[in-house]
């Protein structure tokens, strides 16, 4: 079974301690949010636990196997990974970059076989991008594009995704599209792993809330149970009404 | 469709342009001699003048390009960005210094490998330099700057062996590896520099699948299962080889490999993967052309291909600087 494992990880940048000591686990039927201020450690943990970062003490698997130790297309076939900068260099066409998905599969843009062919058209349908598949890359909206970043991560077909700020710059309705292409990821039977900014859109979306400060993770269950107003102002220092799942921010402490 | 006719259209093209070249010059042959001397009739003049000097001349031109053309195409891919080039990054300079150094120390003369080793030792050199400044750095105009501070340094060397020389007959010599010139060259100098073109050529092709991954910037080509040391090993040293046995057949010429790849960009759908072997073709067909143009054009010295391949390239360089959208820098 599919299953991103941390213990005790922690991650160093010279002598400064990025993550200290950090459990984390993602199986597929989760959708997991990972929250914290800028700076607390969130991108490097990703990082580390996917082996793409070295880590200076503690173990970080994949599937059993220590993730620093699988090569890139190992890693690749196991978890899908959208990193928080995400530049294009080349105007290619949606389905050109979507097919760059199937790297680890020996695959190719213009160099599909048919089983790549049909991961790329069953992403780019998932993602809603079926009318925009011939359009360049340069020719498109922040929210299109986030969405073509979302159908290059799913047509890997890895039961793991692991995405760092996927709504990041988005406007409301395209963070909720995202997210709900994200969460029909999850109710196929996948696992996702996503930084998030926006506390009330991971409250709406996450079955379980991770929360980072200054390097350590805090807290980590279902938002019934760590989604506190205490919380919020430990973490982020606002003040904050929380009903349920619903989080209204009303200004700093 | 077009993409489907692009590489034999542009094959063809080449053909043409090489029977072309053994049409043309100071004595034009009729076709149907230059036929017959291909297939060793007519008389022995005829057959001197294609197969000692046409023929090899416009081979070496489109074998110049072709490398050219890979190396820019390739390196563009590596570096995502479209002013990469082997000329512009200061690694035509380093081989042709290193090419003249073996000139002038007379080490050239102990083995006819010496040159094209040198001029591919001066290439890798550079092309390693260029890929561990792009580690360290992520701003394009760094790599470039760098490249154009290697180039200066490769060109004041060049000026110091030169400033140094004993004599006229090593002047004229290193002059020629700095204009760059296809002229006089043997089916025995196109040899030597073959297996290095091959190798860097084939280690290009082999490799440029990568260079597609790499659209999606360093992290995420690692997250779609690139390795990204390997690719860049790879890359640098196929541009290196390639480069270095260009530079070893004529000499230090720029812009090429900038124009070519920039021309088929559109054609093969902007994937870094699909430009190699187009442009390496268009490559080698521009520098034939201007060749050719170069042999019939009426001048009392004949112009140095390197010349005539910076006058026309260093405007499109230019042109397509102006032209880039700002996107990362």
């Amino acid at each position: 079974m599919a299953e991103l494992l941390t213990q005790d990880l922690s991650v160093k940048a010279d002598a400064i301690l990025l993550v200290r000591e950090a459990n984390l686990r993602l199986v597929p039927g989760e959708l997991v949010a990972l929250l914290g201020p800028n700076g607390a450690g969130k991108t490097s943990l990703l990082k580390a636990a996917l082996g793409l970062e070295k880590r200076s003490a503690g173990l970080a698997t994949l599937d059993g196997t220590d993730s620093e130790k699988l090569s890139p297309m190992q890693r690749a076939r196991r978890v899908a990974y959208l990193p928080q900068q995400r530049p294009l260099a080349w105007p290619n066409t949606v389905r050109d970059v979507v097919a760059l998905g199937r790297f680890a599969y020996g695959a190719a843009p213009g160099k599909l076989s048919p089983a790549d062919a049909e991961a790329v058209d069953r992403a780019i349908a998932q993602c809603g991008l079926a009318d925009l598949g011939d359009r360049n890359t340069d020719t498109l909206s922040g929210g299109e594009l986030a969405r073509v970043h979302c159908a290059r991560a799913f047509a890997a077909n890895a039961p793991l995704l692991v995405a760092d700020e996927p709504v990041a710059a988005l406007d409301p309705r395209h963070q909720f599209s995202t997210m709900d292409i994200v969460r029909q990821f999850v109710d196929d039977g996948g696992g996702a792993l996503v930084v998030l900014h926006d506390i009330a859109l991971a409250a709406r979306y996450a079955t379980r809330m991770v929360w980072m400060k200054e390097s350590r993770i805090v807290a980590d269950g279902p938002p019934e149970e760590t989604l506190t107003s205490e919380r919020l102002a430990e973490i982020y220092g606002v003040r904050s009404r929380i009903d349920g799942r619903t989080v209204e921010i009303e200004g700093t402490l | 469709m077009t993409q489907r006719l692009l590489v034999p259209g542009l094959l063809l093209a080449c053909l043409i342009t090489i029977f072309t070249a053994c049409l043309l010059g100071s004595t034009p042959l009729p076709a149907d001699r230059v036929l017959a001397a291909f297939f060793g009739g007519a008389d022995i003049g005829d057959r001197l003048v294609v197969w000692q000097i046409r023929l090899p001349r416009a081979l070496a031109a489109f074998f110049t390009g072709a490398a050219l053309g890979i190396s820019g195409a390739a390196l563009q891919g590596l570096l995502r960005n479209p002013l990469a080039e082997p000329g512009v990054l200061g690694v035509s300079a380093s081989a042709s210094l290193f090419a003249t150094f073996s000139l002038y120390y007379g080490l050239a003369a102990l083995s006819p490998w010496v040159l094209p080793i040198s001029a591919i030792a001066g290439a890798l050199a550079a092309t390693a330099l260029i890929a561990l400044a792009a580690i360290r750095t992520r701003s394009i105009v760094t790599l470039i700057l760098i490249g154009v501070g290697l180039s200066s340094f490769s060109g004041a060397a060049m000026s110091l062996l030169m400033n140094l020389a004993p004599n006229p007959f090593s002047l004229s010599d290193m002059i020629n590896w700095m204009l760059g010139s296809v002229a006089n060259r043997s089916f025995e100098e196109i040899g030597l520099a073959a297996p290095f073109l091959i190798a860097g050529a084939g280690i290009l092709l082999a490799s440029r699948r990568g260079l597609s991954a790499l659209t999606l910037g360093e992290e995420a080509a690692t997250g779609v299962g690139l390795n990204l040391s390997n690719q860049r090993i790879l890359t640098v040293l196929g541009a290196g080889l390639a480069t270095g046995g260009s530079v070893a057949l004529a000499g230090a010429i720029g812009f090429v490999g900038i124009v070519a790849p920039h021309i088929i960009r559109p054609f093969v759908k902007h994937d870094p993967a699909r430009s190699l072997i187009p442009s390496a073709l268009l490559a080698g067909l521009i520098l034939m052309i201007a060749d050719i143009a170069i042999r019939i054009l009426p001048t009392s010295n004949e112009l140095k291909l390197g010349v005539v391949a910076a006058l026309i390239g260093a405007p499109a360089f230019v042109w397509i600087a102006v032209q880039r959208r700002v996107l990362n820098g």
